[in-house]
């Protein structure tokens, strides 16, 4: 125990010193060039953070948080999650309570874990942002991000609680061979953490670096150590009660400010979109957008440009795309390794389904009040003034804090962007101690206890298993975070969906409802699952093509010229135009002729989103498999299974072990 | 571990087992498919029939806003649905059946 506190200590006073840097060093404002990269908050699916960027010239407002107020609220949730930490520490003492917390927690409870787990910065700050730059278009965006959770509803939930123990490897092994059904659900499990992980990592540090202006790596580190502490010592129930805290801040923060863009509007949705529609700003940066000017090209533009913002295609323009988005939502979110985690928490299958239930009520709250930011954000700070800032929108939430804040008082919209940012930062702690936990869970419990000890490891053993793995499956994060500070990883949350759509859901709904399934189907179905969709993704519009971006350039510095030559450029802007077509020219000269990481100049395959087509492929596979090696085992315990998942029977055994 | 051993085949038989196995399979998945295509009509119809989401109905509001604002109450409405039947059918035949086994 003693040792325990020392470590907690050290935690604890690293990430002061993390926090503190900033300050100590007198960080200068963040240079332009932050606030242009588009972070990977952004890291939605569909969000092209190469098409939202603008040229580096344009970005030169910044957003900073004022230390003095940021920085004790930063520690008092610091110093709140390390004491949740130390208590859970105390009472996690078997192998069920490090994965479960020992199975002691309530629907209620779990709802809100759930909503903490999955509602990320990308979804709270990429949607208001997308919304604020694009209207209709990030609403719709939004809605396949509850729907998902149908799914988790009606098919996955309660069978899993009542078939499963701690992790996917126990559902899929239930009636076939278990060391290689295991093996591959590790890899899988695995593989879909570190995409979700390393694309929030990346975020992490950008958010960071962007609101409080500290480096990157320090960033990181910090974050990373505040999440393996987290894991470590606390387990699932310092996991879950730091998921809960998070979901009571980020739906306060988003509750309040909702609230302040109500009163603008004197509480009445009419007038809000009356006031969007005709918002001069608004109607000038619809009218810049590449879609509208197509539209005019076309002759099918509206000459009401503003109420063209609540109509849908300003951003989401291919719809195959969308769909094939909304198909790994909606599939995805139930193969999601760190969310079926959380329905082993509770102790039946009615509080899983009532978490579900109540979980759906609290993202959904959270997506509508994302709306009112969004356009909020576009009326009151206008979309030209949130570009300035961050060219992907990312800073529309955060802006519209100090706005609204600094209309009662300048300490007031401090206080509000400061306790946003550490709502940022909670949110980024919940959503990756989650996926450390889960990624843990399928090394140690699967991988080491059932195929390395075939299951033979005492309670003590494995509690340290999963500690000492969820210590490397952190620190692992963290360098790989470090590692990918300029790689795009915009497509990586796409990939974890992908692959947690074509590879886990069908053999989980197979295992539950297939009697015939069996091992091979479960082998083949992960298998082709995984790697159709990392092909797919590797071979999609989300890598970067070089010659496609020097096209770009091309395209851009064409237009300006043709701009000048017209005439169209007043003379005090054309020295930046004349820069802006440098910078492009150079950018083209550096790009042309250059090959993707798999030696293409352009994709193969052209949606960004490869669920349409690996999905059916991963079912197929499953199916193939299963029906080419049949196997007897498997279907003479299709009885119990079947009869175990439906009633809850035999379910003790699980808890208890 | 004193674990009680069941006869999963004899329960499978059980015409408790089979109405509850039929009533449950038929609502879940009857609803999970009506969800899904209620939720692929969004992005459908915001491609291929934009002049309807264009409709102003309320004021400035217009029917593509108000289609996607329903996708939120459908879903909840049909999470209390379900909860609703679960509770009073799925569950209460679940606890005879168990009862019935002890």
């Amino acid at each position: 125990m003693k040792r325990l506190l020392v470590a907690l200590g050290c935690v604890l006073s690293l990430s002061i010193a993390a926090y503190a840097a900033p300050e100590a060093a007198k960080a200068p404002e963040a240079t332009p060039a932050v606030a242009a990269q588009a972070p990977a908050a952004a890291a939605a699916p569909a969000v092209d953070a190469a098409k939202v960027a603008a040229p580096a010239a344009e970005s030169k407002a910044t957003l900073k948080a004022n230390p003095k107020v940021t920085i004790p609220i930063f520690l008092i949730i610091i110093a709140a999650t390390m004491s949740v930490v130390v208590w859970s520490a105390k009472q996690t003492k078997s192998a069920a309570d490090f994965y479960t917390a020992g199975g002691g927690i309530t629907g209620t409870q779990n709802g809100w874990a759930i909503a903490g787990d999955y509602m990320s910065a990308a979804s709270f700050l990429g949607i208001s942002g997308m919304i604020s730059l694009y209207g209709y278009d990030g609403f719709m965006y939004s809605v396949g991000w509850l729907v998902a959770y149908i799914t988790v509803l009606l098919i996955v939930a309660e069978p899993c609680r009542n078939a499963g123990k701690y992790t996917l490897g126990d559902i899929l092994s239930f009636r076939t061979s278990p060391k290689p059904v295991r093996a591959v659900a590790a890899i899988s499990t695995v593989s879909v953490s570190t995409f979700y992980l390393t694309a929030q990592m990346v975020g992490a540090g950008k958010l960071m670096q962007l609101l409080l202006g500290i480096n990157y790596t320090i960033a990181i580190v910090g974050v990373g150590i505040l999440m393996v502490g987290y894991v470590v010592f606390g387990g699932m129930t310092a996991t879950t009660w730091v998921q809960i805290i998070k979901a009571g801040l980020l739906m306060t923060g988003a509750f309040i400010l909702s609230v302040m863009v109500a009163i603008k509007s004197g509480f009445s949705p009419f007038q809000f979109f009356t006031d969007i529609a005709t918002n001069q700003n608004i109607i000038d940066h619809v009218k810049l957008l590449p879609i509208y000017l197509k539209e005019v090209d076309a002759g099918t533009a509206t000459a009401d440009a503003g109420q063209r913002f609540l109509e849908p295609g300003l951003f989401l323009t291919n719809p195959l795309d969308q769909i094939s988005l909304g198909m790994a939502l909606v599939l995805g979110t139930a193969g999601m390794p760190h969310i079926l985690m959380r329905f082993f928490t509770v102790p039946t299958a009615q509080e899983a389904r009532k978490s579900v239930i109540v979980a759906m009520f609290i993202i959904g709250s959270f997506y509508i009040l994302t709306t009112l930011l969004g356009f909020g954000a576009a009326v009151h700070l206008s979309p030209q003034g949130i570009k300035q800032v961050d060219a992907g929108g990312n800073m529309a939430a955060m802006m519209l804090a100090k706005t609204m804040g600094s209309e009662f008082s300048p300490f007031i919209g401090d206080l509000l962007l400061a306790f946003l940012c550490a709502v940022a930062f909670a949110t980024i702690l919940a959503v990756v101690s989650g996926l450390v936990l889960a990624a843990s869970a399928a090394i140690a419990h699967d991988i080491y206890v059932n195929v390395i000890k075939d299951g033979h490891a005492d309670q003590h053993e494995q509690v340290m298993a999963a500690r000492i793995t969820s210590f490397c499956v952190g620190a692992v994060g963290i360098l790989i975070g470090i590692a990918a500070e300029k790689q795009n990883v915009a497509h990586l949350v796409a990939l974890a969906f992908a692959v947690a759509s074509s590879g886990n859901l069908p053999v989980v709904v197979m295992s539950l409802f297939w009697k015939k399934f069996n091992t091979a189907g479960v082998v083949a179905g992960l298998v082709v699952g995984t790697i159709a969709s990392i092909g797919l993704v590797m071979v999609s519009p989300n890598m970067t093509y070089p010659d496609r971006v020097a096209d770009n350039a091309k395209a851009a510095y064409t237009k300006l010229e043709a701009e000048i030559a017209a005439g169209l450029v007043a003379p005090a802007a054309m020295e930046k135009t004349l820069k802006t077509i440098e910078a492009k020219k150079a950018e083209e000269a550096k790009n042309r002729g250059g090959k993707s990481m798999l030696g293409l100049s352009k994709p193969l395959f052209n949606l960004k989103n490869p669920g349409i087509v690996s999905i059916p492929l991963g079912f197929i596979a499953a199916i193939l498999a299963t029906l080419a090696f049949p196997c007897r085992r498997a279907e003479e315990m299709w009885d119990e299974i079947y009869v175990r998942q439906n009633t809850g029977l035999g379910m003790a055994k699980a808890i208890d072990h | 571990m004193a674990e009680k051993t069941y006869d999963w085949a004899s329960i499978a038989k059980n015409p408790k087992f089979i109405e509850l196995h039929h009533k449950k399979t038929a609502f879940l998945f009857g609803w999970w498919i009506f969800s899904t295509i209620y939720y692929f009509l969004l992005p459908i119809g915001a491609a291929y029939a934009p002049g309807l989401f264009k409709i102003q109905i309320l004021g400035r509001i217009n029917f593509g806003y108000i289609f996607a604002l329903s996708q939120f109450f459908v879903s909840w409405g049909l999470a209390m649905y379900y909860a609703h039947v679960a509770n009073k059918d799925f569950d209460r035949l679940t606890r005879e059946l168990v009862n019935e086994l002890q």
